[in-house]
């Protein structure tokens, strides 16, 4: 069972402004956020967003190339994967 | 939700351990593209390759995307090409069907080009117990094949456990080695690493040089070869201290992970190219690239460097402990499913190369507990072909009486000699030419004929 469900995962040093720049650019393509858990390692911030991509208005491909355009100016890394890879890992 | 750690243990694999699928090779039958018209059976096998992997490279780009995950290799095998030559040959003289046959592997080349694969594997017979006219054309083409073409790889079957060593072929296979050598002397005789001899070779291996599309296999297939070396190595060395039931234990657990990826991506293929997913092979491939070793598993383990005593026992535990974490995570299992180790391939197996740890009779006795053999070895270029013959049949008896998988892919490099460092570049990596045993094996390999099949095969 796939589902329409994907992952966003921040990491890098902590700023003001990295949860809006983010949160901004998923609602600018219309991916809802359906969980969001940030926590700091040491100096760095992590921040892992479980979103609904069904309706959302670009591909999973254009979606990671503006969250790692925004993560870059932010000076974080921002990548986006499709829930299954973390389900078929993670869960049996 | 998934917790915070599991994410994090995924994205850690993936940008700090390298995590990626080694290999997604589509199988192709050319079954029906035989012809007794050459020309008409060429034109039929470069038209089947280019449209049954029609978008093949770019659907693959799309997975690793929507993922995550790389996909370093994407690959296609097809039908044994001697069991596709024999009608094109008939009444043909032999100089002739060469020929025609070396046309065949540019025909292979020619699919591949066209869709972007960097390898096609399946330029190759099964001749176990015997050889057809067929056969022996084609293993006789193979030097030319291999030297005037770049993607194209051969396997050769000359031993099963079932039919037991085809020594002929095995002595033929020296000679076969030697000339794809000197046909490729201006690159270090890189011809060799698209060659291998094998027993017992599975029909649904998806890596190279061992990958072929088997008679049993359905029309197309797509099979999925995993990695990790570098995600094992990192789950070993958080054992530092603990005893082999928590070292295996970590190794099983991390090995599921890593196999649900290569069944997802192969699920995910299968999917979008409308064909069967086939098997993940459950191989710990190592590349060149520092820390996707085997040897820094070994290492990691608590050997000063491979090849030291006690490196077979840990080669037998990892690979029993990523068969048994896999087999939980794919729904069929196949291909080779150990641990390879390629030696040019392996950065850490070269560095136990360089240190001394390492030789040729301990890497054989470490392939009875691995499967892919004697892999990537790099041997003195004027060492004799009944040697190579020699060596050839001790990796088979390995595999024979074993009842598994072996290959033995050496390279004579072309004036060069033991010690003496060579470059195939790529994947292929860097090696250091091993020395050889100085003593004669010829009038053991001229006996010819068979070695029967051992006693443990009358099963059932």
């Amino acid at each position: 069972m796939s589902t329409d469900r994907a992952v966003v995962t921040v990491m890098g040093r902590d700023r003001v402004g990295i949860v809006a720049g983010i949160s901004g650019e998923l609602a600018e393509v219309n991916a809802n956020i359906l969980d969001l858990a940030s926590t700091k390692m040491g100096d760095l911030f992590v921040m892992t967003i479980l979103i609904d991509i069904s309706e959302m208005g670009v591909s999973l491909a254009e979606l990671k190339e503006r969250l790692q355009r925004r993560g870059e100016a932010l000076g974080v890394q921002a990548m986006v994967q499709h829930e299954d890879v973390f389900r078929y890992m993670h869960r049996i | 939700m998934f917790s915070k750690e599991e994410i994090i243990e995924t994205i850690r694999m993936i940008l700090v351990e390298h995590l990626n699928v080694r290999a997604v090779t589509l199988g192709i039958s050319l079954l029906d593209c035989v012809s007794d018209d050459f020309d008409t059976m060429r034109d039929r096998i470069e038209r089947k390759i280019s449209e049954v992997a029609e978008g093949f490279v770019e659907e693959a780009k799309a997975v690793e995307g929507k993922y995550g995950i790389p996909i370093v290799n994407k690959r296609i095998a097809v039908t044994p090409a001697s069991a596709l030559l024999g009608p094109a040959i008939r009444g043909i003289p032999d100089e002739g069907a060469i020929e025609l046959a070396v046309g065949l592997a540019r025909a292979f080349e020619e699919g591949a080009r066209r869709v972007g694969v960097d390898f096609i594997g399946g330029y190759g017979a099964l001749v176990q117990k015997g050889c057809t006219r067929a056969d022996s054309i084609l293993m006789r083409s193979i030097p030319k094949a291999l030297s005037s073409t770049e993607r194209v790889c051969s396997c050769v079957n000359i031993a099963s456990t079932k039919a037991g060593i085809n020594v002929d072929a095995a002595r033929a296979m020296g000679e076969i080695v030697l000339e794809t050598a000197r046909a490729t002397a201006d690159r270090n005789g890189i011809g060799c690493c698209k060659l291998a001899a094998f027993a017992n070779a599975p029909e649904d291996n998806p890596f190279m040089a061992g990958a072929y599309h088997g008679l049993g296999e359905p029309e197309s297939v797509i099979n999925v070869g995993i990695s990790g070396p570098a995600v094992i190595r990192a789950a070993v060395e958080q054992s530092r201290g603990e005893d082999f039931r928590v070292l295996a234990e970590r190794i099983k657990r991390t090995a599921f992970k890593i196999t649900r990826v290569g069944e997802l991506v192969g699920r995910e293929m299968a999917k979008r190219l409308g064909v069967r997913f086939g098997i993940v092979d459950l191989s710990l491939a190592p590349t060149p690239e520092a820390g996707e070793s085997i040897a820094d598993i070994i290492e990691a383990m608590g050997i000063e460097s491979c090849g030291a005593p006690g490196s077979t026992a840990a080669l037998a535990l990892l690979t029993d402990a990523v068969k048994k974490g896999g087999a939980m995570a794919t729904s069929f299992v196949g291909g080779l499913s150990g641990a390879f180790i390629p030696v040019s391939e392996d950065a850490g197996m070269r560095d136990a190369l360089g240190a001394g740890s390492l030789s040729l009779e301990k890497l054989e006795a470490m392939t009875s507990v691995c499967s892919v053999g004697l892999d990537m070895i790099a041997i003195p270029g004027d060492t004799p072909p009944e040697t190579i013959s020699a060596i050839i049949m001790d990796g088979m008896a390995i595999g024979v009486v074993n009842d598994k998988p072996i290959g033995v892919r050496l390279i004579p490099v072309p004036g060069k000699g033991a010690g003496e460092v060579v470059e195939f570049g790529g994947l292929f990596g860097s090696a250091i030419v091993m020395p050889v045993s100085r003593f004669s094996s010829s009038g053991f390999v001229e006996r010819g004929g068979q070695i029967p099949p051992p006693i443990s095969s009358l099963r059932g």
